[in-house]
């Protein structure tokens, strides 16, 4: 019990308190900015079970805050590279890694197998997600989130208390609110918000008093500020998610993750359409094989038109409406889509090139 | 009255302040939100939260309090 001698000194943690962290379960959604703190500090302190779900891979450009992956984990799954780094930090504790996606077929049944969720997402469709299963397998999420130099904090769902969505109902529609992985991060912010939120966890299990519940914390790294919002539950938004399936929120993508195509490439693949989104009628009319027009106006009710085994190339005149209705698309699981770069008269001219 | 404006996140951005005092009589938080958009025409009523002395409040709530802070959800991580 030598490495955790520190801890039990303290009156507020002893022998029983470690205890109590020996038996915790704690599953981590995300292992990036806040994750990889929060799993830091979990696994040093003896938390005796932790989860870790990420489907990404780590990247160069996570090194300057993703501070448990080094230069050989590039292109690793960060799940499976956080847990051997953290095997090596204490190999006394049970660490599981799901490299795969949080989703509404594996939420429920994961979160069954633990008692603290901690929400270090960089999306809001997962943010819902976590909010909604936690609801109904009734466990607290320790919840954290970060924007450039800003970071917000909380303990949703804590003994009955307020929820994610009594603080934000639905996700933002506007595409500027949207996480872009080109947006700049100061790297120690998350460290900072995601070692507030291993705190959190650690009240919780030690049944500290003081849980941030029903609080919104506000942090701000430029001014060092702290601004607490007080959030009240929303008891009939609650019992409607506990009275429903879940469901998977509409989630923007930020238009320059949006992988784009041009002409020549998207002609020589092979099994692909081509998505047309005008309006009838607009000029130039293409003919071609693999062609499809569903106006962006009518996409959503005629989903079930599109070939779910073909890549998709979509387009319009001017590449507007094409991201748009890639966006569409994506939140409805087609999840191969490419913007034409061009549109529709790039397309022509190559095809009549061709045909010379 | 004064009210103290707080914007934070892309707010604070769009607006190019952190805070700023607006001059309002009374009536609901929606009718500071009318001033404030027709300030910033380029902040969204759909973007953000607003919070009356440090507490969630609906949009319909009359204005008490010196401090209204906008807050947008973050999804970074």
């Amino acid at each position: 019990m030598e490495r955790y001698s520190r801890h039990i000194l303290l009156n507020e943690v002893g022998q029983k308190g470690q205890e109590k962290i020996s038996n915790a379960r704690v599953l981590v959604v995300g292992a990036g900015g806040l994750g990889c703190p929060v799993l830091q500090y979990l696994t040093a302190a003896g938390v005796g079970e932790l989860g870790i779900i990420d489907d990404d891979l780590v990247e160069m450009s996570n090194l300057q805050r993703q501070v448990l992956y080094g230069t050989s984990s590039l292109g690793l799954n960060k799940a499976e590279a956080a847990k051997k780094r953290l095997e090596d930090l204490n190999p006394s504790i049970i660490i599981h890694a799901y490299s795969e996606k949080l989703s509404i077929s594996n939420a429920i049944s994961l979160f069954e197998k633990y008692t603290i969720i901690v929400d270090g997402t960089d999306n809001f469709e997962t943010r819902y997600l976590i909010n909604d299963a936690a609801i109904l397998t009734k466990r607290p999420v320790v919840y954290g989130a970060i924007y450039k130099f800003e970071g917000q904090l909380s303990v949703f769902n804590y003994n009955d208390g307020p929820s994610y969505r009594c603080l934000f109902p639905e996700p933002p529609q506007n595409p500027e609110a949207v996480n872009c992985s080109q947006v700049g991060v100061l790297g120690v912010l998350p460290a900072i918000i995601g070692s507030m939120q291993a705190n959190e966890v650690l009240k919780i299990i030690l049944e500290i008093k003081g849980v941030l519940t029903g609080k919104l914390s506000c942090y701000d790294a430029k001014t060092s500020n702290v601004h607490h919002i007080k959030i009240t539950k929303n008891e009939r938004l609650i019992n409607e998610i506990k009275n429903r399936p879940l469901k998977k929120e509409v989630s923007l993508l930020c238009t320059s993750n949006i992988q784009e195509i041009t002409v020549e490439k998207a002609l020589k693949k092979a099994n692909v359409i081509f998505l047309d989104v005008r309006e009838m009628g607009e000029e130039p009319t293409l003919e071609m094989d693999n062609y499809q027009q569903i106006p962006l106006s009518k996409i959503s009710e005629n989903l079930y038109e599109i070939n779910t085994d073909s890549e998709i190339i979509v387009l319009c005149q001017g590449g507007e409406r094409s991201k748009n209705a890639i966006q569409i698309l994506i939140q409805n699981n087609f999840n191969n889509c490419h913007n034409l770069k061009g549109g529709a008269p790039a397309l022509l001219a190559q095809l009549k090139h061709n045909a010379v | 009255m004064n009210i103290n404006i707080k914007y934070f996140g892309v707010l604070a951005e769009k607006t190019a302040c952190q805070e700023e005092q607006i001059d309002f009589e009374s009536g609901k938080v929606s009718d500071v939100m009318k001033l404030i958009l027709e300030r910033h025409p380029n902040l969204k009523p759909e973007e953000f939260q607003v919070a009356q002395n440090k507490l969630i409040v609906d949009r319909e709530a009359s204005v008490d309090g010196t401090e209204i802070a906008l807050l947008p959800p973050f999804s970074g991580g």
